[in-house]
């Protein structure tokens, strides 16, 4: 299955793909107009630290602690893609106690932020691939 | 094969999934006392809430059974295992054949034998959806209620019926709330949060004896209640497997979730096992183990080979929006972080962290799980940036390339 990977020593720690995932999913056209503004909240985050950049985002584990470990049976997999149903999420936050990549996240609100794999869209590549100025964020297949 | 789950909570459908993964064809019957759907139990809180419902609270959807082809037998208890004959019998008297068996019972909630408990009217356990309905059905605007327990259940059951009744104290024998889980300075943050929402405590004590709607107290205080809900604790279910496989407090499972018995396997709060941050063998009664053990225990009673040798205490929690996460062993040194209103607290031996408690901020409290977890060497990371702020940013350059999956160097 072909998954997110970021190579660190492409890096530049610009956080486009904090703001590229952020704007995947407002559903809206223009994205000055969608996240001027606004506090976001993206599915994928920096790890910054002096002159170390690198991005982190849902690994899509072949074994999910976060799946197996979820009390609600809200996050389940389909399609090798973890998603989570925001029906059933009651934001006890076991997944963010159990995920060792510390790849989910939370607003301020509580909801649980984790990458869904925007590849739905006409290029089926996610947002935060694409909107990398550097190619250092890269979509394959890696077994 | 025949395999037979006993249990039809996060344990029993583990199992049930990881089997049908890997025996497309072999006979599933899950036997359930409770005569429902699969439902997350730890959801009950939320139901009285009404942050949920019952629909929404099932645990798999409505087409679990029928697309993982297992049958479900709800509102059946399992009577006897006969394990030379490899049968199990039912309250009803049917008798089921199995290959494998698994015995995933869960726990009951520990009703302490005291003096006049008789005496009172309403009064209810909080573990089960016909709990919280009996409890909905008795709450009331005007009405008292007397938790006893501050532990995880009496207080998230507290959460969930603080705004549909006149008032509520909890009662419990510890100096501190959620004392299996909080250090004494930790649970007084959670404590005074809880206060500030109107809930009343009274702790180092205990009910003497009941008289109708009055508990009278070991501090010679008496409180007048009109529902009394009893979270003092839980027993693991071991009662079937008594005298057929190894029992110290829960079920004695290895690391494969086999139990001293041929061909019988189990999983989740009825057992005990290895707690790998402090080594001592323990009931670790929360539901990602539950889950992961019940995996393990179907892939291995479908011919699999699976181990589960990775078992911590750990616990995700949130009262009125006050979250709190906590995992491993509190012993060690300690490294402690107050800034902002939060609360950490590492506990670390020389090259292992053992254990933490998280109060307020708890973003990406998974990776000191995982150090806890893995056994990591502290000497491997950057122990003081990890301690500052949880990050992959602590790990070396390779490492991390390992962990993210192999980014090209």
């Amino acid at each position: 299955m072909k998954r997110v990977y970021v190579n660190e020593k492409w890096c530049l720690g610009c956080h486009l793909c904090e703001y590229y995932c952020a704007f995947a999913y407002t559903g809206e056209k223009d994205m000055a107009r969608a996240l001027k503004g606004v506090r976001i909240n993206p599915r994928i985050k920096l790890e910054e630290k002096d002159e170390i950049t690198f991005a982190v985002s849902c690994r899509h584990c072949k074994e999910p602690l976060c799946v197996k470990g979820c009390i609600t049976g809200a996050l389940s997999v389909t399609d090798g893609v973890i998603t989570i149903n925001r029906d059933k999420c009651i934001s006890c936050f076991t997944c963010i106690l159990c995920c060792p990549y510390g790849a989910i996240s939370y607003t301020d609100d509580k909801t649980v932020l984790k990458c869904e794999l925007c590849i739905k869209t006409a290029d089926k590549t996610p947002a935060c691939v694409k909107g990398c100025p550097n190619g250092a964020i890269v979509f394959e297949e890696r077994g | 094969m025949k395999y037979v789950i006993i249990g039809n909570s996060a344990a029993g459908i583990g199992a049930a999934e990881k089997i049908r993964q890997l025996d497309k064809t072999g006979e599933i019957i899950i036997v359930s006392s409770e005569p429902h759907h699969t439902y997350s139990r730890p959801l009950i809180s939320y139901l009285l809430q009404g942050k949920t419902d019952e629909q929404r609270m099932k645990y798999r959807d409505d087409a679990f059974y029928e697309r993982n082809k297992c049958i479900l037998l709800a509102g059946k208890t399992v009577t006897r295992i006969c394990p030379y004959e490899k049968y199990i019998e039912l309250d009803d008297g049917e008798t089921i054949p199995y290959d494998k068996l698994l015995v995933a019972t869960g726990s009951s909630p520990f009703v302490p034998p005291i003096e006049g408990l008789d005496t009172v009217s309403d009064k209810f356990t909080f573990m089960s959806l016909a709990d919280a309905r009996k409890i909905q059905a008795a709450l009331g605007r005007e009405k008292k209620v007397l938790i006893l327990g501050a532990g995880l259940i009496g207080l998230k059951c507290a959460e969930g019926i603080l705004d549909k009744v006149g008032e509520i104290t909890v009662v419990d024998l510890a100096p501190r709330i959620l004392s299996s889980i909080l250090d004494d300075e930790g649970a007084a943050i959670v404590k005074a949060h809880l206060e500030s929402k109107g809930i009343k405590f009274i702790l180092s004590a205990s009910v003497k004896n009941f008289d109708g709607n009055i508990a009278r107290l070991s501090n010679d205080e008496s409180v007048g209640f009109d529902i009394l809900i009893i979270a003092v604790g839980v027993r693991p279910n071991t009662k079937l497997l008594a005298g057929i496989a190894e029992i110290d407090r829960g079920i004695i499972i290895n690391d494969k979730c086999e139990t001293s018995a041929k061909d019988i396997y189990a999983a989740g709060d009825c057992t005990q096992t290895t707690d790998v941050s402090s080594g001592q063998s323990k009931i670790m009664a929360l539901l990602p183990n539950a889950y992961m053990q019940g995996e393990c225990a179907g892939a291995n009673m479908a011919g699999g080979d699976m181990s589960f040798d990775k078992a911590i205490p750990m616990n995700a929690v949130g009262f009125f929006g006050l979250h709190i996460i906590t995992a491993g062993t509190y012993q060690g040194d300690v490294y402690i972080d107050k800034r902002n209103g939060e609360y950490k607290k590492l506990f670390y031996s020389p090259d292992k962290l053992n254990g933490y408690i998280l109060i307020k901020n708890v973003e990406k409290a998974g990776i000191y799980t995982s150090l806890i977890r893995e056994r990591t060497p502290l000497s491997s990371i950057d122990f003081s940036l990890i301690c500052e702020k949880p990050g992959l940013m602590a790990f070396t350059r390779e490492d991390r390339s390992r962990i993210l999956g192999g980014a090209v160097l």
